[in-house]
């Protein structure tokens, strides 16, 4: 029974994902079924709309952007939580946290509000510093996770045989903690890539990322295109996640010998 | 020690200021904005009335959105409770080699772009959606039948979007339980569902819970599933917002259903936080990657 309802679950969760990337190789004008043979059209049309081209390169270049600035925030301040006792911890820890409480289009309104208070254009630097606060609880949440798995002891080990603190990050938590940084910078980068509820708030026509693009085309009516886009996206973003896990279990594997 | 007392405060800088300069006075904002007030012009006058929070209560309009969010949460909120356990509980019990591969499958869904699953449904649901298209192949039905574009459309998109988490944060809980606990239980004579009813299930309401607070809170400030899935009457608060802020362009108002809408996710927050405790939660989350 339970087995039959989780798989009913699963085939409930992934048949519209399914369709989406079965539909992108239909070549009939609507999005729709049935299947009219099997055609690269639509990606083919897709590859040559310069619009969508540049949605992708600035989709790229922001999660990247987020992933890195995320982490270099993040990590510190994990550092601070797990290795230090200081008064207000508690809180503050729930403070910077907290962006994954509050609504995300309050979070887009907010941050809109202020942008336009200090009489600054939406930008790109408002989608990043935007995304940066989307994703640096989740980067927060990882490495901090990790680093309670980590002792303290190796730490002061290296610190008593001479090491300064730079050092003793370099050569001894940093690796320990770099598939945590890796998780937290793949979750920022997917996150920021994907996130379209406050960034609709903060993107402008020529400031788009993907979704925002998808978003603006689903106002004519689903188009086999957006299937293809669709798809693509999904590729992408499932792939990363994956062959990051593959490629640092391999790397893992490669240390322990 | 007291040298080092400086020390955390320099590695929790950065992320304090991006915080409190992009968060905290931006929300500030917010609060101070819901009191001004619009001008016929579309220009913004500083002022501290209550006009725009009387506006959203003067009739029944406004509110009963805002109840209308909170059916639809709830209602989401049952239905990934009923859609979850179960898998969850299936994670927890097999010894399947598989089990790897069915969590990362679970997982996977986090990574596929939000409007990508939602409009997703539209080739199921849709006039020559999936269901239509069997439907009709084989003569069951004569006209397609009309299922995008109402609430049950927008619970779909929300399920699909929620369960995810709603399956992970009931399975860290379940794996956390004995499972000699159990088994205890039967030896002593209890039935397999006793078991499950008097043991396992009492244990694994933290996770269930922090689930429920996370779906509740994450439908009441979502407004795509209702814009794309959804009719004229599925609109929810966030959508109000949306078309205030994006569409007619009237800061106050749309700050003050912002305040509204965090208000009440604050009170049900923080009762939850007083009988639960958040730290659940965020346990879940931080297990994600």
């Amino acid at each position: 029974m339970i087995k039959i309802f989780t798989l009913l679950v699963y085939i409930w969760m992934f048949t519209p994902i399914i369709a989406v990337v079965l539909l992108s190789f239909n070549p009939q004008q609507f999005g729709s079924f049935p299947m009219e043979g099997f055609s690269f059209k639509w990606y083919v049309k897709l590859s040559h709309n310069s619009t969508i081209l540049d949605a992708f390169k600035n989709s790229l270049v922001l999660g990247s952007c987020t992933a890195v600035l995320a982490t270099a925030f993040g990590v510190p301040a994990a550092m601070a939580f797990i290795r230090y006792e200081f008064r207000g911890k508690e809180f503050l820890n729930t403070l910077l946290i907290a962006p994954i409480m509050i609504p995300e289009v309050v979070l887009g309104v907010a941050l809109l509000l202020f942008i336009r208070w200090l009489q600054q254009p939406k930008s790109f630097a408002l989608l990043l510093i935007g995304h940066v606060v989307l994703t640096l609880p989740y980067v927060l949440l990882i490495v901090q996770a990790r680093l309670v798995g980590i002792k303290k002891e190796y730490e002061e080990a290296a610190l008593s045989l001479g090491a300064n603190p730079f050092q003793t990050f370099r050569e001894i938590t940093f690796p320990l903690l770099a598939p945590a940084i890796l998780a937290g910078m793949l979750f920022a980068f997917t996150i920021s890539f994907d996130d379209v509820t406050a960034t609709l708030f903060w993107a402008t026509a020529q400031n788009q990322t993907v979704p925002v693009k998808i978003f603006g085309m689903l106002r004519n009516s689903i188009s086999p295109e957006i299937n293809a886009l669709g798809a693509v996206m999904i590729v992408l973003t499932v792939s990363t996640p994956l062959l990051a896990g593959y490629i640092s279990r391999k790397f893992a594997k490669g240390i322990g010998k | 020690m007291k040298n080092k007392s400086w020390k955390p405060w320099i590695l929790l800088s950065p992320s304090l200021i991006a915080v409190f300069l992009l968060l905290v006075i931006p929300i500030c904002f917010v609060i101070v904005y819901s009191f001004w007030l619009r001008a016929p012009s579309g220009a913004d006058i500083p002022a501290f009335q209550f006009g725009n929070y009387a506006k959203f209560f003067a009739d029944f309009f406004y509110p009963s959105i805002l109840l209308n969010t909170l059916r639809v949460a709830l209602e989401t909120v049952i239905l990934c409770l009923i859609l979850g356990y179960i898998p969850a509980y299936f994670f927890y019990k097999t010894e399947s080699r598989f089990k790897p591969f069915l969590m990362i499958l679970v997982m996977l869904p986090f990574w596929i772009s939000f409007i990508i699953r939602t409009l997703s449904w539209i080739n199921i649901l849709g006039d020559s959606g999936l269901i239509n298209h069997l439907l009709l192949k084989y003569n069951i039905i004569s006209t397609p039948l009309a299922m995008l574009y109402n609430e049950g459309a927008v619970i779909m998109g929300l399920l699909q979007y929620l369960l995810p988490f709603m399956i992970l944060n009931i399975y860290v809980s379940l794996d956390g339980i004995d499972k000699s606990l159990a088994e205890a239980a039967k030896s002593l004579g209890c039935t397999e569902w006793q078991a499950f009813k008097e043991v396992t299930l009492p244990l694994s309401l933290p996770g269930v819970s922090a689930g429920c607070l996370l779906v509740f809170v994450l439908t009441c400030g979502t407004y795509l599933p209702p814009m794309i899935l959804g009719g004229p009457g599925n609109e929810m608060i966030a959508n109000l917002i949306f078309k205030r802020i994006i569409g007619t362009l009237d800061w106050p108002f749309g700050s003050a259903i912002s305040v509204i809408l965090m208000v009440l996710l604050m009170v049900i927050v923080y009762t939850y936080n007083r009988y639960m405790g958040i730290g659940q939660i965020f346990k879940t989350l931080s297990n994600e990657s």
